[in-house]
């Protein structure tokens, strides 16, 4: 299948490595964050059609955020807000409108995607949805080893049955089908088809939102294991703040496709700055009987993002906004000394 | 979808209780899906009937009494077996030219296999590939492609048919073709919205991520989820087929003589049916079952590759 061909497939991870031109080798610097995105957008054009203009939406705007080698970094924000979007992008399943990424220093715009595949891999929301219905557990796992020429048959089998015992799964289940599988067992076989070529980063899009709350524990305990054990740097997306803080190091927070505000994990939930990051920690469900939903002061739901307000996009639903927020857009600016960012007028 | 499957009692009162008993169960997994395909009456009544129809077009030579092409002029118009004048040396009788009318049923059923087969393959590759194509990429190429389908839909298939028949001329390469170039309509339709829900499913950005080629996401991972949806569309093109072919060479623009067709056993036999009326209500029996027995199949196996019809 790929020009690349290697033989040696057993046990050290150099053996998967190919040589590729458009991507940095892995003895990178360590200075140089693994994944960095610099003023990346993504706009899209709505109802577009022969004779008419589209409006344009743009569902990420100039995001920027690096992620230290080995570091987890949250994305949170509500649903709609881009984090899909972004997510998307740095797969390589859309390309970005404007602005690049960086893996390992080098841009990924114009690197082909299987020199991508070594190096980003992605664990999907729904693993339901994620694992096709119609191959077999060994099939899937072994699909990047497959696509990508390596090793021959019998490597690969060893090679998934090792992915499998990595994410807990009993070897028997590499000859059943995806339907045989329950929902978190189901989510630890798309964490080997991610984890069997391992890669550097793993963007994991929600990957806990789907299961079951006693299930979602061991999930987000694997992920930190096989972090550890591997080196991961991971980029988690979710909405769920109690996930997060229990696995982040930093953490972003984005409102209509910007970023807001970004700290580390004890900056945000110790002490956030921006109203909205205020307003998602507070919308957090207690445990206490008796409280009900808690009212999270945000009033309406998100504005349209074909027609995002002027000014900060989130003053209309803001508790302290004020003229200036409605006619000028806050920069994402550094915090001095805090290392840390922050976007409001009044944080 | 139909309810009649969720009885109990189906399996021992239907017809398939002798063909269940034939058929040896090594294994659990055979023996379900005997039990799956032989609990739905209506799939198993159109599993037999369209199996023995395969029989019969594979052993026609063997099964049949006479030369299908043997013209017997002394016995013209000879009546079937239960009539009075009837005999069994003709068990269905004979035609205006004397040829045995069971031979040619027997030999006509290859006729009617092979153009519903061949028609549905050719039908189903350019419906599925259009279709497939139409559903994964969408914009650009589904507005051009649903513009393909609805003129396809456009057209009246039987006037069309008719049409380019007379300017080609009939004969089974030409009849096969044309409703091969016609049929794909639904092939078109189905694969397109079946590969819609499809192409949004993370498997799909999976095997993108990975990188693999284009080819091997619509093959491997869109292909064999659609593929129960097309077989039930393959069945229904199959019976559409043969009943337009029969048209066909009703009309005289089809299979052409002395070709066994059914269609043109009615068509020679038309002007007889007021005083031989078995001449043109045996082969249009013949075609009957035929064609309702690949249906009930179809919507069997509709009903099997339904959500929830799997258990």
């Amino acid at each position: 299948m790929s020009a690349h061909s290697t033989t040696e497939v057993a046990g050290s991870r150099p053996a998967l490595e190919i040589p590729d031109p458009s991507m940095a080798p892995r003895t990178a610097r360590a200075s140089t964050p693994a994944l960095e995105l610099c003023g990346l957008s993504k706009t899209f054009t709505l109802g577009a059609g022969l004779f008419k203009r589209g409006r344009t939406l743009g569902a990420v705007s100039d995001v920027s955020l690096r992620i230290p080698r080995g570091q987890v970094m949250g994305l949170v924000g509500e649903s709609g807000c881009g984090k899909s979007t972004l997510a998307k992008m740095l797969l390589g399943l859309t390309t970005p409108s404007d602005g690049d990424v960086l893996v390992d220093g080098k841009p990924l715009r114009g690197a082909n995607q299987k020199a991508l595949a070594r190096h980003i891999q992605p664990i999907f929301q729904d693993p339901y949805s994620s694992l096709n219905p119609r191959k077999r557990i060994a099939q899937i796992v072994g699909l990047p080893l497959q696509v990508h020429g390596i090793g021959t048959s019998r490597e690969r089998a060893a090679r998934v049955a090792e992915t499998l015992d990595v994410v807990g799964l009993p070897r028997r289940a590499a000859d059943q089908f995806p339907g045989q599988l329950s929902g978190g067992q189901r989510q630890r076989v798309a964490i080997a088809r991610a984890l069997i070529m391992r890669p550097d980063i793993v963007i994991c899009d929600e990957p806990t939102s789907a299961l079951d709350v006693s299930v979602q524990a061991q999930i987000l305990n694997l992920l930190l294991d096989l972090k550890a054990e591997f080196g991961l740097t991971y980029l988690f997306i979710s909405h769920d703040l109690a996930v997060v803080e229990h696995l982040v190091d930093r953490v972003a927070v984005m409102y209509l496709g910007r970023i807001v505000e970004e700290g580390t994990r004890e900056q945000i939930f110790g002490s956030p700055r921006h109203p909205y990051t205020r307003a998602l920690l507070d919308s957090a469900l207690t445990p206490e009987p008796g409280l009900g939903v808690p009212d999270i002061g945000l009033g309406d739901a998100m504005p349209d993002p074909s027609d995002p307000p002027s000014g900060c996009a989130f003053h209309p639903r803001c508790p302290k906004a004020q003229a200036l927020c409605r006619q000028t857009r806050p920069r994402l600016e550094d915090i001095q000394g805090d290392n840390a960012r922050v976007a409001c007028h009044f944080a | 979808m139909t309810t009649s499957n969720v009885s109990p009692t189906v399996s021992s009162a239907s017809p398939s209780g002798t063909a269940l008993g034939e058929i040896p169960l090594p294994a659990p997994a055979w023996s379900r899906v005997t039990r799956r395909l032989f609990g739905h009456r209506g799939l198993a009544i159109g599993l037999i009937v369209v199996g023995l129809a395969v029989l019969i077009a594979i052993f026609a030579p063997l099964l049949a009494p006479h030369d299908p092409y043997h013209q017997d002029i002394a016995n013209r118009m000879v009546p079937p077996v239960w009539h009075a004048e009837g005999s069994w040396e003709h068990v269905l009788g004979t035609d205006k030219l004397g040829r045995d009318t069971l031979s040619r049923l027997l030999f006509g059923t290859r006729i009617s296999l092979t153009i519903g087969l061949v028609v549905a393959l050719i039908s189903g590759v350019i419906g599925t590939t259009l279709g497939v194509l139409a559903g994964y990429f969408g914009g650009r190429v589904d507005a051009v492609i649903s513009y393909i389908i609805t003129t396809r839909l456009a057209m009246p298939v039987v006037l069309v048919a008719l049409a380019l028949a007379s300017l080609t001329g009939g004969s089974l390469t030409t009849v096969i073709l044309l409703l091969g170039l016609l049929l794909w309509d639904r092939f078109a339709v189905v694969s397109r919205s079946v590969t819609q829900q499809m192409r949004d499913a993370e498997y799909v950005y999976a095997a993108r991520t990975l990188g693999c080629s284009l080819p091997y996401i619509l093959l491997r991972e869109v292909l064999p989820n659609i593929a129960g949806s097309l077989i039930v569309v393959m069945t229904l093109e199959m019976a559409h087929a043969i009943l337009l072919e029969a048209t066909l060479s009703f009309l005289g623009m089809g299979v052409q003589p002395p070709l066994p067709s059914w269609g043109l056993m009615v068509a020679e036999g038309k002007a007889y049916m007021f005083f031989q009326p078995w001449v043109i209500a045996i082969p249009g029996i013949a075609l009957f079952v035929l064609v309702l027995a690949i249906n009930l199949l179809g919507d069997g196996l509709r009903d099997l590759n339904a959500p929830g019809g799997r258990n």
